[in-house]
């Protein structure tokens, strides 16, 4: 099947996690999220990748962010524009505040019901919360089949897609009908870089809420001619959703307690500088994930 | 996550410099493509917020990409297999990233897909590149020979030529050295015929010392006319890989920039097509094509100064010796007050030398569209001057810095800067050839002694003079004023002779006492800026003046016999 495909991309605008300083973690336990940036969560950007690629594949396809956040997530859809996408959605209401991971596959899902892709990329999980459930959340709430881990999304064996999904002991490859979400992981094809032309055509693209609050819009003209400058928002009552099962009164997650981690001196160990020590290291570090 | 643009606001002060206003004005004519290109700019400060934006993404590429890659490279290098070049891994990830970021065309009109970026802005993506990967610069820099293809093709080329650079990033070499003609091109032997059954140039023989050598677009300097010797037999083609009809036999084995392949080519009656008018290669497309060149090596040198600085900066800071950083040693932050200074003053003279060519090469391209107004053809005569002073001058000065700023740099690693651990020994050996290629600093003061001879340098001087400073550097205007006498002075007692081989021996001094005044304000025009920059003018000016007047004295104290002490060395 080589039929244009309407592809979306869940992306998660998130506090970069990654390099993380002493005041990253206000008093009470929660992510200080004033000091640290805010970043395109790394494996949407991974599964961005798949999806830009299967347009290249699959002309006349279409590829879509939909994002759901604060007023400042409007940089994802920018940052997807940039890389070659060809518009997004920045779902926006105070009443989606405080969303777990049940509450926020709801709102998606009422979203997605609107915009009705042929398929659904996400990234396998948010460095915020390594929860890894949106994604087959969504699928869930919209009975349609997912597959998790993707590496590459080969492309269409009949009106099949064939996915590579990398699995701890090894890769499988299945394949499934459309519609479907598929999740992917980090060790897929990192994203493209930002296009320079694309940068220059989309650089002023602007949700209502932002052009709102500029001091004064200097083009204003150029966004009634250039329709593509504007960033959609949709609210809980553009995508039909109920109130019980958004935000906090959605949310069945409740954060008990949060403990730092502080290493104690007992699980230190002592290596010399002999070639054994350093090998034996080295090993370790692997088996435990932090090394390679 | 470092980005080469965003930590260095010197780009920034050269983006808003006064003149930009106009270069940019001029290069997008009235901005008359906002209609036709979903990127191309409405006005002024949307084509400045463009390069911006441009100039971040290939920030982000050369801090997070290509400076990674540097080490890999200079170790691996480039291969020949079955007659072509494969580049170093880390070369192909860099070249692949640019491509995917569409930079490549960064200044080529839009109508080839270019990004019709001013040229200030190539010249700093080259600063910046060169930063990250000296060698790699050279590749990315190689764009010039798209931009005198822009200058000088036939329609028909450009749209093949222009676009494929564009659109496919395909890079590019100039084929001018061979095995007999390296310094001196017009004893270029290599041959183009016409043939009549395949109605196409054909090329045969050797070039040797080509950067990028198999670069999917090559303009090669040929003998187009039979039993000539001289420049006039010569003209300018462009050659496409496609045909296969070169071999690289080999690469040359580098002290430094060992990523750039250096090739060895062999042409077999090679198809190509004549760029411009025949016999014109040499006088006026080469010459061209070098002065762009010459530019580019002045911003290859200038990102290689900022380079090693940074690296000295840093392992000052870190370094203890004696209970403290080594910072703290007058010995050690004299070195580095001097190496930022020079290095600023390298960044000034190449951004005002580059706006002078911008202005000139603009107004000409202008000039085939529409007739110029009287005023506008006195500008152009007025800048291409300057430009024609100005690019020596800063080929020799920035590249002459950039290898004391690598050595001083080193200097302060000690020990540790010999070793293969720190990048500076990379720098150091990379930092070598910038005063070699592309015309010695010894060609250089040949190409800049006749702006001193008739007073381009003079007048250009003389209305820096008259400028008005921030009251912070006031007191500098009067030494600079000081050395300018002295300055012209040495000019005079030289050319009193009348003996051009004197003028020659005088000719390095007398182009660098030049550098020195005209770097020194340019500084100084900065100051108001900056606090760093003032510092910067403060100390070049102090320097320039003990340098100025050490020339002064030599020269003051000569006389053409005393060039017998030397010429006695033939003997030797």
């Amino acid at each position: 099947m080589n039929k244009p495909l309407k592809i979306v991309v869940l992306a998660k605008q998130v506090p970069d996690t990654r390099n993380v300083g002493k005041d990253a973690m206000k008093a009470d336990g929660t992510v200080n999220r004033a000091v640290l940036p805010a970043i395109f969560n790394p494996e949407d950007l991974n599964a961005l990748e798949q999806a830009l690629r299967l347009k290249d594949k699959i002309q006349g396809s279409t590829v879509h962010i939909l994002t759901m956040g604060p007023y400042r997530a409007a940089d994802i859809i920018r940052e997807g524009l940039f890389r070659g996408t060809d518009g997004g959605i920045l779902l926006t209401d105070r009443k989606f505040a405080g969303s777990d991971t049940l509450a926020t596959s709801y709102a998606l899902s009422c979203a997605l019901k609107k915009m009705n892709p042929d398929l659904i990329i996400a990234g396998r999980q948010a460095i915020d919360g390594d929860t890894a459930q949106v994604g087959p959340q969504v699928a869930e709430k919209l009975n349609i089949p997912q597959v998790t881990y993707a590496e590459e999304i080969i492309g269409f064996e009949g009106d099949k897609l064939i996915i590579k999904r990398r699995l701890d002991r090894g890769v499988e490859t299945v394949s499934s009908p459309v519609p479907m979400v598929v999740t992917v992981n980090g060790s897929a094809p990192e994203c493209r870089p930002k296009h320079a032309k694309l940068v220059m055509k989309y650089k002023h693209a602007k949700t209502i809420f932002e052009v709102q609050n500029l001091e004064e819009d200097y083009y204003m003209e150029l966004r009634k001619s250039r329709e593509y400058l504007t960033i959609p928002e949709w609210g809980v009552a553009d995508v039909d959703a109920e109130d019980p099962q958004l935000g906090l009164t959605g949310s069945p997650t409740k954060v008990k307690k949060i403990e730092n981690v502080v290493f104690q001196a007992k699980e230190a160990k002592r290596f010399t500088s002999a070639e054994e020590d350093i090998n034996g290291l080295i090993k370790e570090l692997i088996a435990s994930h932090i090394l390679g | 996550m470092a980005n080469f643009f965003l930590d260095n606001k010197d780009f920034l002060y050269h983006l808003s410099h006064p003149l930009m206003k106009k270069i940019v004005e001029m290069r997008e004519r009235g901005f008359a493509d906002k209609d036709k290109y979903d990127y191309a700019p409405i006005d002024h400060e949307d084509a400045i917020e463009n390069y911006k934006q441009v100039l971040t993404i290939l920030g982000e590429i050369c801090g997070d990409i290509i400076a990674l890659n540097a080490e890999s490279v200079d170790h691996e290098g480039p291969k020949v297999v079955n007659d072509r070049v494969v580049y170093a891994a880390g070369t192909q990830e860099n070249h692949d990233a640019l491509a995917k970021a569409g930079l490549y065309g960064i200044s080529l009109p839009r109508q080839y897909g270019g990004l019709n970026c001013p040229l200030t802005c190539f010249v700093m993506s080259n600063e910046m590149v060169s930063r990250a990967d000296v060698g790699f610069e050279n590749i990315w820099g190689l764009q010039d020979c798209a931009e005198t293809l822009n200058e000088f093709a036939s329609e028909e080329i450009k749209q093949e030529y222009l676009t494929k650079v564009c659109m496919e990033a395909a890079t590019c070499a100039m084929d001018l050295t061979e095995p007999d003609a390296g310094s001196d091109l017009q004893a270029v032997m290599l041959k183009a015929h016409w043939d009549e059954e395949q109605q196409t140039w054909l090329l045969n023989g050797v070039k040797r010392f080509i950067t990028n050598g198999d670069g999917e677009i090559s303009l090669v300097l040929a003998r187009s006319e039979e039993g000539t010797t001289d420049a006039r037999g010569l003209s300018m083609f462009v050659y496409d890989k496609k045909h296969s009809a070169t071999k690289v036999r080999r690469i040359e084995n580098k002290m430094g920039i060992k990523g750039s392949p250096t090739c060895e080519l062999v042409f077999t009656n090679a198809p190509a097509k004549l760029v411009g008018d025949r016999k014109m290669g040499l006088i006026k497309y080469v010459m061209a094509l070098m002065n762009a060149a010459r530019l580019g090596i002045g911003a290859q040198s200038t990102g290689l100064s900022e380079a090693a600085y940074r690296e000295a900066l840093k392992y000052a800071n870190e370094r203890k010796q004696f209970g403290k950083a080594i910072i703290e040693f007058p010995a050690v932050y004299e070195l580095l007050a001097n190496m930022r200074a020079k290095l600023h003053a390298s960044r000034a003279m190449l951004y005002e030398t580059t706006r002078f060519v911008e202005i000139y090469k603009t107004y000409e391209a202008i000039a085939k569209e529409r007739k110029l107004e009287p005023e506008e053809r006195a500008e152009l005569k007025a800048y291409s001057k300057l430009a024609d002073g100005f690019t020596p001058l800063l080929k020799l000065m920035t590249s002459e810095y950039c290898n004391q700023v690598a050595y001083d740099s080193l200097q302060i690693h000690g020990g540790s800067g010999y070793m293969k651990d720190y990048p500076i020994e990379r720098l150091y050996r990379d930092a070598r050839i910038t005063n070699i290629y592309e015309g010695t600093t010894q060609l250089q003061v040949v190409a800049a002694i006749r702006h001193v001879t008739t007073g381009t340098f003079l007048a250009k001087m003389k209305e820096y003079e008259a400028m008005e400073y921030c009251p912070e550097v006031s007191h500098l205007q009067k030494l600079q004023s000081e050395i300018i006498e002295k300055y012209s002075k040495a000019v005079e007692a030289v050319a009193s002779k009348n003996d051009n081989e004197y003028i020659d021996f005088h000719a390095r001094r007398l182009v660098e006492m030049a550098g020195h005044i005209i770097l020194g304000y340019l500084l100084m025009i900065q100051a108001a800026e900056d606090d760093n920059y003032r510092l910067s003018a403060e100390i070049y000016v102090k320097t320039s003046v003990a340098e100025v007047e050490k020339s002064y004295k030599y020269i003051m104290d000569s006389d053409p016999e005393d060039m017998d002490a030397f010429k006695m060395i033939k003997n030797a």
